[in-house]
């Protein structure tokens, strides 16, 4: 203790110099790498100026008011149509696909998911199987194998098509079935779908009064049916037989009449749908399995049949969870639906395939195809979102 | 051996399910087994009739399809329908491009024969190991599936050589796995380098010491090739893309935001074609593109490491703050912090997901035929085209024996990464 040196002090007093200072060092390391991505950016946005402006190919997006120059099988004069047109009518094929697809996924993939967890063997035996076979191969080697192996390999060729009733058509060329023809009936089609709707609606809501007031289940959706079916019916017989089926029947080598699936959309639809159903299926084995076991015994203790425990227990709380893994899967879905393109479906990405081999420039049309997906994207993320908010547990 | 089952609860064990016989009055052994799992009462009966006949109608029409399959050839005569991937092995395992003269398959041999020791050499036990070995049901679950595939892919081959060789496989396999236990520490601290060495001395094997020959790749080894380059480039461009996208740097943030987005918006088919049609428009004139399978390459790894930033922004999310700030308690630069601390942690998190991506990334090389490669789903195109096989209904066997590999391939994949994730203790640590 007899030395009295001064103690130095921890921090010199001066700054450091300012190429030394963390806070300068990282803006200017941020701003020379975003130097560079610009830089690299726009070489590459010349060249394509320069490139296209060499090919002759416009560098603006007035090539999508001009012809499509491209016939599209099951699509009369889309040839005559403006690429824009022919954009449109592949955007309403894709929907076709995800508009049966995304359903079709969920219900199977509940169901499956539901089975893996079952206490029967036999059914959980099946449900592993499916998964395992499904979501461990590629998308389009099932689309494949439903195209080239099962739709082509084994419905009779249009020739000798069986005709079952003379009402539908099994054949390659596509399935035809009995289906309404609003161009017949007109108005009047209109008329008792919107009526049988107005009734359906209302008979929910009285059901769900007569629940409120006597604690009878409300059944809702059931009755809701029934009042449609019924204000149909009625309103058919009295226009004497407006709505009648319009049968399919074989029209030279084509499927006329009726509703037709052409078989490249019903292999790609029934393909995707079963392969997204696996994924969805184990989200749905998740999801069940993250609910506390004291709900199943609890509904047990208060003697719930199983489908009752699903459906007012489990899954309930179980959507909670699944929402944003579902909403993936749906996008998946829909970007999926471009594997079309090998079985020769047109949607959105065909049209896009067809465009540039038709002197459309490529940097433009992927430009527009981007903003057709980012609708969909869009739109799905929308919907989770509300079903999100609306599921959301309502903590204080 | 070791009781302990080091398996995670897979999925077919269930938790709504008693496992342990329950203490009813019922019988124990088999017959209370089954009767409290498939008679239990009426409705459980008939469920396991429905479903009892369901598969057991998939299992017939199954072994029917692979055993008794002939076909009527136009000349008049029966052959058994398998023939065509016996005749078409080759191209199915090589593609019709790949020169077995010019580089040779003494060299493709060569670089399975290093795979194999690579493989060995990973799995082989530290010295310092003191975790329980695999319990042989485990093991077999590992192997099970590629050696049936294997042995499946070898009744397809007419002569024994191809069988001699693949038994063969398991020397080195043996021998990597002994060497861990012997060499000194000094070296087995650089055991990343060793094995990433290996691999690329395994790649440039089989390529003939020149990478541009991947382009003259076809079938399983193409697919195998693009999935595995893919998987390998796009992890570290996914984990830089993530760590911007979490920085503190205003500028760089949105640069990634941006990217990730764009390219998870648009299907992977487009970028293809990208790739294909519209890639050279980026360049001079002058530039001379690389060979398609390249561009195929470069494509996949820019759409993946899109996924493989999300999923690590994930595990970064799931690093908790205090393990930052104990870095800066000690004093690290937040390069070190990130590097030691939340990285290790962040990419044990993700692993589940990535090998999700990984497998997704797999079964996503079939788009290759999208632009007119020949990789193992492409290649059936022109073999059923040719005219020996045209219009003969050939597609179902070509497509389930693609449809085959590919499982093994994805499966195997799925319970490796289970067995990564129980060793790292995901999920219980």
């Amino acid at each position: 203790m007899s030395t009295t040196a001064p103690i130095p002090p921890l921090r010199s007093q001066e700054n450091p110099p300012f190429y030394r200072d963390v806070r300068v060092i990282r803006w200017i390391g941020q701003i020379a790498v975003l130097a560079v991505v610009v830089a690299v950016a726009a070489y590459l946005y010349n060249n394509i100026r320069t490139n296209l402006q060499a090919a002759g190919l416009p560098t603006g997006f007035e090539f999508l008011d001009g012809k499509f120059g491209s016939a599209i099988p099951g699509l009369d004069d889309a040839a005559d149509e403006s690429v824009l047109g022919a954009f449109w009518l592949g955007y309403l094929n894709t929907v076709r696909v995800i508009l049966v697809g995304i359903p079709g996924c969920t219900i199977i993939g509940i169901l499956i998911g539901i089975a893996r967890l079952s206490n029967n063997v036999a059914v959980r035996t099946f449900g592993t199987l499916y998964v395992e076979t499904f979501r461990n191969v590629p998308a389009l080697v099932w689309i494949f194998i439903a195209h080239f192996g099962i739709t082509l390999g084994s419905l009779p060729q249009i020739t000798e098509a069986p005709t079952p009733l003379d009402a539908f058509v099994v054949s390659n060329r596509g399935i035809g079935i009995p289906w309404l023809n609003p161009d017949a009936s007109g108005l009047m089609f209109v008329a008792f779908i919107g009526l049988g709707l107005l009734a359906a609606v209302l008979m929910a809501a009285y059901r769900g009064s007569v629940n409120a007031k006597t604690g009878q289940p409300a059944r809702g959706g059931l009755y809701g049916i029934g009042a449609f079916l019924v204000v149909v019916a009625i309103g058919n017989f009295i226009a004497g037989n407006a709505l009648a089926l319009d049968p399919a029947m074989i029209d030279g080598r084509q499927v006329g009449g009726g509703l037709t699936v052409i078989p490249n959309y019903a292999s790609l639809t029934v393909a995707l749908t079963l392969y997204t159903a696996s994924h969805v299926a184990e989200i749905v084995r998740g999801a069940i399995q993250a609910i506390h076991k004291g709900q199943t015994e609890a509904a047990n203790a208060v003697a719930l049949s199983t489908f009752q425990r699903y459906r007012f227990v489990i899954l309930p709380q179980a959507f909670r969870i699944m929402i944003p893994p579902l909403a993936n899967q749906y996008l998946n879905i829909t970007k999926n639906s471009s594997l079309a393109v090998a079985v020769g479906y047109i949607e959105i990405t065909a049209i896009f395939g067809r465009a540039t081999n038709n002197a459309a420039p490529a940097i433009q049309t992927v430009v527009v195809l981007m903003g057709l997906y980012l609708t969909f994207s869009l739109g799905i993320s929308l919907i989770a979102n509300f079903f999100n908010n609306r599921l959301a547990l309502e903590t204080r | 051996m070791s009781t302990i089952k080091t398996q995670t609860p897979g999925p077919e064990d269930n938790p709504v399910a008693p496992d342990a016989p329950m203490p009813t009055g019922l019988d124990h052994g088999l017959r209370g087994l089954i009767r409290e799992n498939l008679f239990k009462d009426t409705k459980n009966s008939i469920l396991t009739i429905v479903f009892g006949v369901i598969l057991g109608y998939v299992l017939y029409r199954a072994s029917i399809f692979v055993f008794f399959n002939e076909k009527v050839t136009p000349d008049g005569g029966v052959r058994n329908s398998w023939d065509i991937i016996s005749s078409q092995l080759i191209r199915y395992m090589v593609g019709t491009q790949f020169d077995g003269t010019d580089i040779g398959y003494p060299m493709l041999w060569g670089a399975i024969y290093t795979i194999a020791f690579t493989l060995g050499f990973a799995s082989g036990r530290l010295p310092g190991d003191t975790s329980p070995p695999m319990t042989t049901r485990t093991k077999l679950g590992i192997i099970a599936p590629p050696v049936l595939a294997m042995a499946v892919i070898l009744s397809f081959t007419e002569t024994i050589t191809p069988t001699l060789l693949v038994i063969g496989l398991a020397v080195p396999f043996f021998v990597g796995q002994r060497i861990p236990a012997i060499l000194p520490e000094s070296v087995l601290h650089r055991r990343t380098l060793i094995l990433t060495g290996l691999v690329l001395l395994a790649f440039l094997l089989e390529t003939g010491f020149n990478p541009g020959n991947v382009d003259n790749f076809g079938g399983l080894l193409l697919t195998v090739n693009v999935a595995f380059i893919s998987i390998a480039a796009c992890f570290p461009l996914g984990v830089i893309l993530a760590l911007t996208r979490r920085s503190s740097f205003p500028l760089l943030r949105p640069v990634a935001v941006l990217y990730i987005e764009l390219i998870r918006g648009v299907p992977l088919i487009t970028l293809l074609f990208m790739g294909e049609f519209a890639l050279r428009f980026f360049f001079p004139s002058t530039f001379e593109p690389p060979a398609s399978v390249i561009r195929a390459i470069i494509m996949f790894t820019l759409f993946s490491a899109a996924y493989v930033a999300e999923i690590v922004r994930g595990g970064l999310q799931s690093v908790p703050g205090g393990q930052t700030e104990a870095g800066q308690a000690v004093g690290l630069s937040p390069v070190t912090i990130t590097r030691k601390i939340v990285l290790p942690q962040a990419l044990r998190n993700s692993i589940p997901a990535l090998v999700g991506q990984f497998i997704a990334l797999l079964k996503d090389t079939t788009l290759l035929i999208i632009i007119s490669q020949f990789d193992l789903l492409g290649v059936s195109d022109p073999i059923l085209a040719s005219p020996e096989f045209q219009n003969q209904g050939y597609a179902p066997e070509v497509y389930a024996f693609v449809a085959f590999i590919f499982w093994v391939m994805c499966f195997s994949m799925s319970r490796a990464s289970q067995r990564l994730e129980t060793k790292l203790g995901v999920g219980t640590r």
